[in-house]
């Protein structure tokens, strides 16, 4: 290897490093925290580019699960948190976080199964029936065990019902400890019941004999909300651009561009923002 | 679940389309990776060869420190390099989180480790060659450094080449410290990661192909540069 060689490899590095700086310089751009649902179902795609062509502010997405998507932006590693956890968002807001609170749309959880059915628990429109049955049949049931806000829905509705999960975790309740995705598919590698939100189902490309068993209850209702993160206690907070974003997606433009998403003909989610007149 | 075959045909279907996205997503890929690697050759070249070349206290602990951080997971250097650079931490003001810069710092703090442990061993079996002559030439340490680099050469080009390995395959610090978003900090195994979370397991594994593909690329450049030189060596 002679010098010649070496520049070579030094070129090598030199186009490696240099352009990477380029994409991060200048442009307008927000960071919403979200969850794996509205990311994995595809309405970002749908819905992002229209804000951004109305705009100019590019809208960059941390799809994670509710609750890391809630410590990050409490760590203030964003400008706005669009997630699905009442309870952890009005905390969020009341620890300064966050500005304010507002519904932006719903779609609902459901209860999908194997063609086996082995707790016979399809067509059951009363989800506490359904998940008694689960449980006094011990068939296997994956849980995203994440902390996520699908997961912290389950969680309510297993003590809604009076069963204990915790004592047979390992057994035939099954906590993964992934999103929503990486949950299904476990699931449909051992047969095991699953709940999930309808949008990541209904998106999802891996259902293999699976099928939805149980919906429909009220207590499924699965309720979206954005905020924005407080710029007074995170001053690295984008306010203008995260703002704009909030005022879009509750306004009857962007309520407009959530409700015309669909997949396969469905609609995924309904936009339910107060301020849509 | 369809079969390799057409696992195949999709991954040269997606390199063959063109698709503008995934030349984005490899690019970056390629960027973050190599980047990592030449920073972690930088900090571990050195480090190795004067292990390698040096007898100094607290040596033996030393070693085996590096070569136990060859086995560190992933996600724990994403997350450490998180809590750095998240604006509440010590290195927030640098704004570098959720960028490709905080994957090159990611990944070079997972690669550095390996490129000192090897070079270490390499150096230290190559000077055990050269003690002598460096003894009875008076060589100072700096020039015995770099002599024992410059003659080990081709197998630190190996040494390299396994830390582009992990890097290039790692999914657990990236995603954590880059956030996988669309056109800013979206790489390969990122891209498998979620594409598998959406249960279109046939692209996650096209996808997975054509990140070999990649690999084998890099590899036989480097193999064939080597070639070159060797030859060049010789003439």
């Amino acid at each position: 290897m002679n010098r010649r060689h070496l520049i070579g490899l030094a070129a090598l590095a030199a186009i490696s490093l240099f352009p990477v700086v380029r994409p991060f310089a200048a442009d307008d751009h927000i960071l919403v925290q979200s969850t794996t649902s509205t990311q994995n179902s595809g309405l970002f795609d749908s819905i992002l580019p229209v804000f951004t062509e109305k705009t100019g502010i590019e809208v960059r997405v941390v799809a994670v699960g509710t609750g890391q998507a809630i410590r990050n932006a409490a760590n203030g590693d964003g400008d706005v948190l669009f997630v699905h956890a009442r309870p952890a968002e009005e905390k969020f807001v009341a620890d300064g976080d966050g500005v304010e609170r507002f519904d932006v749309m719903y779609n609902d959880f459901v209860i999908v199964a194997p063609a086996a059915d082995p707790a016979g628990v399809a067509g059951m429109k009363d989800v506490a029936a359904a998940l008694e049955a689960i449980a006094g049949a011990e068939a296997p049931f994956a849980s995203r065990g994440d902390d996520s806000g699908t997961h912290k829905a389950e969680l309510r509705l297993w003590n809604d019902a009076g069963i204990d999960v915790a004592a047979a975790s390992g057994g035939w309740y099954r906590e993964t400890g992934s999103g929503m995705g990486a949950t299904l598919n476990a699931a449909v590698g051992m047969g095991a019941y699953v709940m999930t939100d309808r949008a990541t189902w209904v998106a999802f490309g891996n259902k293999g004999d699976y099928d939805v068993v149980v919906e429909g209850d009220p207590k499924l209702f699965n309720q979206y909300s954005i905020i924005l993160v407080n710029p007074e206690k995170h001053p690295g907070v984008n306010a203008e651009g995260g703002q704009a974003f909030v005022d879009w997606i509750l306004s009857n433009e962007g309520q407009d561009a959530i409700a015309a998403y669909r997949v396969d003909g469905q609609q995924l989610f309904f936009p339910n923002a107060a301020s849509r007149g | 679940m369809q079969g390799f075959g057409a696992i195949l045909g999709e991954a040269v279907g997606l390199i063959l389309a063109g698709d503008p996205d995934l030349a984005e997503i490899i690019l970056l890929s390629l960027q973050v990776t190599l980047s990592a690697v030449v920073l972690a050759c930088v900090i571990g070249l050195p480090l190795g060869a004067v292990a390698g070349a040096f007898r100094f206290p607290g040596r033996s602990i030393f070693i085996i420190f590096l070569n136990a951080l060859m086995g560190l997971p992933p996600v724990v250097v994403g997350l450490f390099v998180y809590l750095m650079l998240s604006a509440s931490g010590p290195l927030g003001a640098l704004e570098l989180l959720y960028t490709p810069g905080a994957m090159i710092v990611a990944q070079t703090i997972l690669v550095a480790p390996i490129v000192a442990a090897l070079t270490r061993q390499v150096v230290e079996d190559l000077h055990s060659e050269y003690a002598e002559q460096f003894a009875s030439l008076g060589i100072g340490p700096v020039d015995r450094v770099a002599a024992l680099l410059w003659d080990a050469r081709y197998s630190l080009l190996t040494v390299a080449l396994a830390g582009f390995g992990r890097a290039v395959a790692e999914v657990g610090a990236v995603i954590i410290v880059g956030g996988n978003i669309n056109h800013a900090t979206r790489v390969m195994t990122t891209a498998i990661a979620l594409e598998t979370s959406k249960g279109n397991l046939q692209l996650a594994l096209a996808l997975g192909v054509v990140l070999l593909a990649i690999a084998f690329v890099i590899n036989a450049t480097v193999f064939a540069l080597r070639a070159s030189a060797a030859r060049s060596a010789f003439a």
